[in-house]
């Protein structure tokens, strides 16, 4: 009987664990998680702050899953692979055996060597249930709130705050808000929407020092703060697989059957550095479905199968008290802007096929673009011009709805 | 698994089907109350671009994208095969939009995200969009 063992104990992990599963019923699976909960929707979290979701509803699979799955969940941090013994290394010192393991460890915060930030006692991070918990216990009315990151991290972390506490201000040394994904004018419409809920902002502007509760910016202001939270940015945890002599390059290297390089061991999820299908380079796209396929397509490979997981690319859908941003793919080559009304319609072709977009506002129908940049098809097999103002079957073949709308798919 | 499948051709744009749909889900007894003056929600959409008709709704894929990409666990695949939401744990993200090649999942009423669940989850019992549509444009099977 084989044995898998599975290095984490997130989304990736139970995207690994139904993937073996759906090939091997029968092998024993170890999943070593270091957070000590199961499973539950980490991007959830903020949503949790805003009272819009509980500890119960964010549980990503039933309370049943490892057991119906037949796991045995280890709540322990690995501190070792061995890949010549086959074997992983808990802290405690327990060494288990392993024919096949995924390593899906995730990311960790991004902490900058800010001065003075061994002062901060009321600092916070923004990634787990813990984190949130912890929030959740420090905000109250009184509280004046300091976030130091416009990522889509700390944003999320704003949102949830607002109205939970006297003041909320967020600082970037970008320009503008979400900047990994959106330019300019569409970043300003997402940051008025949590302006006009009382969030303050301070961009283009970093902290160089901290003492106790004040933050002294770059630009000379001096911002007072009871909680700091840091959402600068994450890395992913790598480093099990570097030690181990495994190739990594900020994120650990896999293949499209996420192999890693060495012998029998696999990753997926947010530590993971795979083909990104919209450019064709490989990259850390941390985002909850891709680690949910990667998870998956690993899990088929442990088991002896054969899947591919080709068609990652980067695609986000944000949104603040209503108003949402979808974006996918990235934004190289020709722009075609579309009246949205109040919102925003981005097109980018490229080489003959749709290479991203960004919608803000109405978000009907966002996938059938997403598709096209997923599947690559051409702009000139769809008619554009219709596609353009409606994402709809319409736009393309009769034969392509007939094998859609009139086939199972 | 029986699903809902389109012959587009014989779609005469009626739109009757989003009523049904509409009705059949409100979980009101009666028509005029659930549908007279009100904005509705309908599951299925009838797509019209004045040369083609048909209408659309959730293909319950085998392997659905939705699913994998549900950052709240609220969409699953149920061991009938149907493809449904628990709306409670949806907090509407909009990350099934975002990637439904088909535009199936669309926002609901309340926050949460809405698509077609055959209407094994309500009154119905078999999709009230079939049973309304008068030229069996839309047909309830197996395939």
């Amino acid at each position: 009987m084989k044995q898998y063992v599975i290095i984490g104990g997130g989304v990736a992990s139970v995207g690994c664990i139904e993937g073996i599963r759906s090939v091997d019923k029968e092998g024993r699976i170890v999943v070593l998680s270091g957070e000590g909960r199961p499973v539950y929707c980490r991007p959830l979290i903020s949503y949790f702050l805003q009272g819009k979701t509980d500890p119960e509803k964010m549980k990503y699979r039933p309370d049943e899953f490892y057991a119906e799955n037949n796991c045995e969940v280890v709540y322990e941090k690995a501190a070792a692979i061995d890949p010549a013994r086959k074997t992983v290394t808990l802290e405690s010192g327990e060494s288990i055996p392993y024919d096949s393991l995924c390593v899906a460890t995730g990311s960790s915060p991004f902490v900058p060597a800010f001065e003075g930030l061994d002062t901060v006692e009321n600092k916070y991070g923004f990634m787990t249930m813990d984190d949130a918990l912890a929030l959740d216990g420090a905000v109250g009315p009184d509280s004046d709130v300091l976030i130091v990151g416009a990522g889509l991290i700390g944003l999320k972390c704003a949102e949830g705050l607002c109205g939970r506490a006297k003041s909320i201000t967020v600082c970037d040394i970008a320009p503008r808000v979400l900047s990994s994904i959106l330019d300019g004018d569409c970043a300003a419409l997402m940051q008025k929407s949590l302006e006009d809920h009382g969030v303050r902002f301070e961009l283009s502007d970093s902290a160089e020092r901290f003492n106790i509760n004040t933050a002294y910016m770059k630009s000379g202001k001096v911002l007072r703060f009871d909680i700091l939270v840091l959402a600068v940015g994450v890395r992913p945890n790598d480093s099990l697989v570097g030690e181990a002599g495994g190739a990594c390059d900020r994120g650990i290297r896999v293949d499209t059957h996420m192999r890693t390089s060495l012998e029998d061991v696999y990753a997926a999820g947010d530590c993971a550095r795979g083909y990104d299908a919209s450019t064709g380079e490989d990259r850390v796209l941390a985002i909850l479905p891709n680690a949910v396929m990667q998870g998956r397509c690993a899990g088929i490979n442990m088991a002896g199968g054969d899947e591919v997981f080709d068609k990652a690319i980067p695609m986000n859908a944000i949104g603040f008290f209503g108003l949402h941003a979808l974006t996918a793919g990235s934004y190289a080559g020709e722009l075609h802007e579309v009246p949205a009304g109040e919102g925003v319609k981005r097109l980018y072709v490229n080489g003959g096929l749709l290479s991203g977009f960004i919608l803000i506002g109405d978000a009907a129908g966002a996938g059938v673009y997403t598709a096209m940049i997923r599947e690559k098809t051409p702009v000139d097999s769809v008619d554009f011009g219709l596609l353009r103002t409606s994402p709809s079957m319409a736009a393309f073949s009769a034969q392509y709805r007939r094998k859609t709308l009139g086939e199972v798919v | 698994m029986k699903r809902v499948f389109v012959n587009e051709e014989w779609c005469l744009g009626c739109h009757l089907c989003e009523y049904y749909c509409a009705f059949a889900n409100s979980g009101l007894a009666d028509m005029a109350r659930a549908l007279k003056d009100r904005d509705i929600f309908p599951r299925i959409r009838v797509e019209d671009t004045g040369k083609v008709t048909y209408a659309l709704s959730c293909r319950h894929c085998t392997d659905p994208l939705c699913v994998k990409s549900c950052i709240s666990g609220a969409l699953t695949k149920v061991p009938t095969g149907a493809v449904c939401i628990d709306k409670d744990k949806c907090v509407g993200c909009y990350t099934c939009i975002l990637v439904c090649p088909y535009g199936a999942v669309t926002a609901g009423e309340h926050g949460a995200v809405q698509k077609c669940e055959l209407c094994l989850e309500n009154a119905c019992g078999s999709p009230a969009c079939v049973r309304g549509c008068p030229n069996r444009a839309i047909v309830y099977e197996e395939r």
